[in-house]
C-alpha cells in the first residue's frame, strides 16, 4: 500500500490507508484439519506464533511451585486473506485440548464467529469447543471434515451424536479444498448475520 | 501432516533456554490494553528506527505495512504475550499506531460475507 492509496490521511495523518482486521476461529480437536483448512484459503503460508502461560495460569498449571517462574508455551497457526484493500481476515487455529482452555479467552475475544472442525471418529474431541462457544455467546458451526478413509455419515447422525439443537449449523467440509473452506465461511458469517438480526428483533 | 510440524514447533518451546520474558524486562502486561493478536500495527511516518533497541527496530521496520500482532511475534519467533508487551511500548512512546476497529456492525459483517464468497 503505497502513499498513492491514502485516503484517509485525516485519520491518521501521514499514513496510507488504515486497514482494519477481522478474525475468525479455526478449532477442533487434535490432528482434526485445523491447519490443513486454514492453509486452503490462506494467501501464506500458515505461520506459527506461540501463546504464552504467564501469571494468569495460576492455578491451573501446578507443575511450577513458583508462579510466573516458567513460562510454558503452545503453538497457535494462523493465516490471512486481505477482502479488500481496507479489510484484512485473520484465521487463528485454536489449540483443541482441554488443558490450553484458558488461552481462549484471550484469543476469542473480538472474534466474528468460530468454525468448530469434527472428526467423525472422534467426534468427542469437539465438546470442549463446543461448550466453551456456547458458554461464552459466540457464534459458531460445526463443520464435519470428511476425510478420505473415514465412513460417511449423514448429517442428522452427527447431530444426534453431538447433542446439538438444530439451532447450530453443521455443515459438511473438505478442508484441503478451498472453495468448500470458502463455503463455511460463508455459510459461519450467515449465521453471525442471523443472529445479529434476531438479537435486533428482540431488542425491540 | 501439519500436526507433527505444531508438536515439534511445542518441543521446541519446552526446550527453551531463553526465558522468552528477558526481552521484556520480566513484564507480562502490556501497558496498552486492547492488543489482540490480530490488531494491526503501523508505524508513523518519518519514525525512524535508529536508536531504538533491536526488537523494537525490528517491529516499526515490519510495521511500515500494517501488520497484526500475531504476524510481529511470527516474524520475530517470540511469543505472542512478548510481542504484545514490546508493541504496547512503541505504542506509548508513539512509534507505532494502532487500528482500533469499531464493533461488528451488520454492514460490515455483510462485506466480509460478499468479499469471502467472491474470493
Amino acid at each position: 500500500m503505497s502513499a498513492l492509496s491514502d485516503r484517509s490521511a485525516g485519520r491518521h495523518p501521514g499514513n496510507a490507508v488504515a486497514p482494519i482486521s477481522v478474525k475468525i476461529v479455526i478449532s477442533g480437536g487434535f490432528g482434526v484439519g485445523k491447519t490443513t483448512f486454514v492453509g486452503s484459503i490462506s494467501e501464506i503460508e500458515p505461520l506459527l506464533t506461540e501463546a504464552d502461560m504467564t501469571d494468569e495460569s495460576v492455578g491451573i498449571d501446578n507443575r511450577d511451585p513458583v508462579p510466573g517462574k516458567v513460562t510454558t508455551t503452545v503453538a497457535l497457526d494462523f493465516g490471512r486473506i486481505s477482502l479488500d484493500e481496507a479489510l484484512r481476515l485473520y484465521l487463528f487455529g485454536t489449540p483443541g485440548q482441554d488443558r490450553y482452555a484458558f488461552l481462549w479467552d484471550d484469543l476469542v475475544e473480538g472474534a466474528l464467529g468460530a468454525v468448530v472442525l469434527l472428526d467423525t471418529n472422534r467426534i468427542e474431541d469437539c465438546f470442549p469447543a463446543i461448550d466453551y462457544f456456547e458458554e461464552h455467546g459466540v457464534p459458531f458451526l460445526v463443520a464435519v471434515n470428511q476425510f478420505q478413509d473415514t465412513r460417511r455419515f449423514e448429517l442428522e447422525e452427527v447431530r444426534e451424536a453431538l447433542g446439538v439443537d438444530g439451532l447450530v449449523p453443521l455443515v459438511l467440509c473438505d478442508a484441503r479444498r478451498r472453495e468448500s473452506v470458502k463455503s463455511v465461511l460463508v455459510a459461519l458469517t450467515e449465521e453471525v448475520l442471523v443472529r445479529r438480526l434476531a438479537e435486533q428483533a428482540a431488542a425491540y | 501432516m501439519n500436526a507433527p510440524m505444531n508438536a515439534d514447533a511445542y518441543d521446541a518451546a519446552e526446550d527453551m533456554v531463553i526465558r522468552p520474558f528477558l526481552l521484556t524486562g520480566g513484564r507480562t502486561r502490556p501497558v496498552q490494553d486492547g492488543l489482540r493478536v490480530e490488531t494491526l500495527i503501523h508505524a508513523r511516518d518519518r519514525i525512524t528506527s535508529a536508536g531504538l533497541r533491536f526488537e523494537h527496530r525490528q517491529i516499526v521496520q515490519l510495521c511500515r505495512e500494517p501488520t497484526s500482532l500475531a504476524e510481529i511475534s511470527a516474524a520475530l519467533k517470540v511469543p505472542f504475550g512478548v510481542a504484545r508487551v514490546l508493541v504496547s511500548d512503541l505504542v506509548a512512546d508513539g512509534s507505532v499506531v494502532v487500528t482500533q476497529r469499531e464493533e461488528l456492525s451488520i454492514q460490515l459483517i455483510e462485506r466480509i460475507r460478499d468479499r469471502v464468497r467472491a474470493l
